[in-house]
């Protein structure tokens, strides 16, 4: 006898953004890639275990180039997390996934060059110095003026309000609570950085999909009646909450 | 300085090739010097559009790659002598067409003409992009349906990205064409209506141009429609598109119709 579960339990899906390292190659890329072990020479393991993604935004290569250059690159031990910037053409599953919607946060420091090697033989020799990281200040939160249009996703770790509204097809995550004065056409999804109280506004709920720390509600799990209306969403315990805004 | 266009949508088959043969035409018939640049490479339509397919001889791709000078691979419509064609390549690859390139053919085609047309291929890859990366002004041609609806909303989310304006921090001018459109299925709903396809993609309305025979019968005859049958509807909703273009303010009507398209809602509530 098969069981049936007749309330499947939804999958938690969470975001989580991390810091990660930008390498920017300028062609021609062995002059590059001197440079780079310049660099590296000067601090052994400065990229060890650091997640490093390679920017090509408006390089002329072609994906035979790029997986040389990855290639090359894991050869230094540097190893690609993902690539920003990439025609979809130049990326395949033999190449790490392609990244976007990254936030400068400012240059991380090239390490200094390490301390003369007259030191004491004796001194073991010390791991290189971590490059200093930028300090997290409060989460920034977002106002977007414009209409959110399909393809595209905004992110921020604060709260995110649209003056306008989200296209099907597009997608606005935040850390915090969601606010729309449109219609919500796309998806929203609130509280991703683990805050189950955050909540999501909407004047005209049109939504495929919302979801609040990991709680998530397809269009078609929401009550028919509130489509069309101004709806906002919250958490109570673990349970997905709708209720009418008029 | 001309002014350049880009005539876009995301969505193949909705009218591009047809909105910039026919508008390009309308231009030139008012005077203005009109160039029309076909950046389909691979997939070039718009010389049979305009009559000109036994004409071509050298193409964009050969300008760009120098092989042949921009004066060469113009060609001037036999109709209207202020309205040229750049054809695209049939035969090379897209990839061939380079940033660089085009800006350059761009920029000397500005000092020449009061308009550039630039009729993008379908899709938001290469040539999509090229073509729309040195615009002015960006046509949204839209069909009312969901699918094209929607594609026209992600290319306007890539004109307020990609191109060279929205880099620069300006704010490129976009206009809606809403193409094939029947207001007879429109009120059965099988269509989308004017106001929902405006609701979703929040940009001003260029022009209505009707679903008609007389669209199809030109293309099969080389001719831009507004060249074709100059009262036909879709050449007068063009021509309206046109002056709008160029900062008049007329009211908006569906061409052919025996009342204007408000005149009509209105007189069909009071009945």
């Amino acid at each position: 006898m098969t069981a049936v579960l007749t309330k499947p339990r939804p999958i938690r899906l969470k975001g989580r953004s991390y810091l990660a390292l930008t390498l920017t190659p300028e062609l021609p890329f062995e002059d590059w890639l001197v440079r780079l072990d310049d660099l590296a020479g000067r601090s052994a393991g400065f990229f060890l275990r650091r997640p490093v993604v390679l920017d090509v935004e408006g390089l002329e290569i072609d994906r035979a180039q790029l997986r040389d250059l990855v290639g090359k690159l894991g050869a230094r031990n540097v190893r690609i997390m993902g690539i920003e910037g990439a025609r979809p053409s130049m990326l395949g599953n033999d190449l790490p996934p392609a990244m976007s919607g990254g936030k400068t946060t400012g240059d991380i420091e090239e390490p200094a060059a390490e301390p003369a090697r007259e030191a004491p033989v004796t001194e073991t020799v010390a791991e290189a110095p971590a490059a200093p990281l930028p300090t997290r200040t409060a989460p920034a939160s977002l106002v977007v003026t414009q209409p959110v249009r399909s393809g595209q996703s905004i992110f921020a770790e604060g709260d995110v309000t649209i003056v306008g509204s989200v296209a099907s097809g597009a997608e606005v995550i935040a850390g915090g609570s969601i606010h729309i004065y449109g219609t919500l056409r796309g998806r929203a999804m609130a509280g991703t950085l683990g805050n189950a109280e955050a909540r999501i506004f909407c004047r005209k709920l049109e939504a495929e999909l919302v979801g609040i720390d990991g709680y998530y509600k397809t269009a078609e799990d929401l009550e028919p009646g509130l489509r069309g209306k101004p709806v906002q969403f919250w958490l109570e315990g673990e349970t997905f909450t709708a209720g009418s805004l008029a | 300085m001309g002014k350049v266009i880009v005539v876009t949508s995301g969505k193949g088959g909705v009218g591009k090739t047809t909105s910039s043969a026919a508008l390009g035409a309308a231009l030139a018939q008012s005077g203005d010097k009109v160039v029309v640049v076909d950046f389909d490479v691979g997939l070039r339509n718009l010389d049979l559009i305009m009559g000109a397919e036994r004409r071509v001889v050298y193409d964009l791709v050969n300008v760009i790659q120098g092989e042949a000078k921009l004066t060469q691979a113009l060609i001037r419509d036999k109709r209207v002598e202020t309205l040229y064609l750049l054809p695209a390549s049939q035969t090379r690859d897209k990839d061939n067409l380079t940033s660089e390139g085009v800006e350059k053919v761009i920029g000397a085609l500005k000092s020449h003409f009061d308009w550039v047309i630039c009729d993008s291929p379908a899709g938001i890859e290469r040539g999509a992009t090229l073509a729309m990366r040195h615009a002015d002004i960006a046509i949204v041609v839209t069909n009312p349906e969901v699918s094209s609806v929607r594609d026209s909303d992600r290319i306007i989310g890539l004109l307020d990205s990609k191109t060279l304006k929205a880099e620069n921090g300006e704010r490129m001018e976009k206009h809606l064409l809403l193409t094939r459109y029947d207001p007879a299925r429109a009120e059965r709903g099988d269509m989308l209506k004017v106001d929902d396809v405006l609701e979703i993609l929040s940009i001003p309305l260029l022009g209505i141009i009707p679903e008609s025979m007389d669209v199809l019968r030109a293309s099969n005859i080389g001719s831009p429609v507004t060249l074709a049958d100059e009262r036909s509807a879709p050449a007068l909703a063009y021509f309206d598109a046109v002056r709008r273009l160029k900062g008049e303010n007329l009211p908006m009507t569906i061409p052919g119709e025996k009342r204007g398209f408000f005149g009509k809602i209105f007189g069909r509530k009071a009945a």
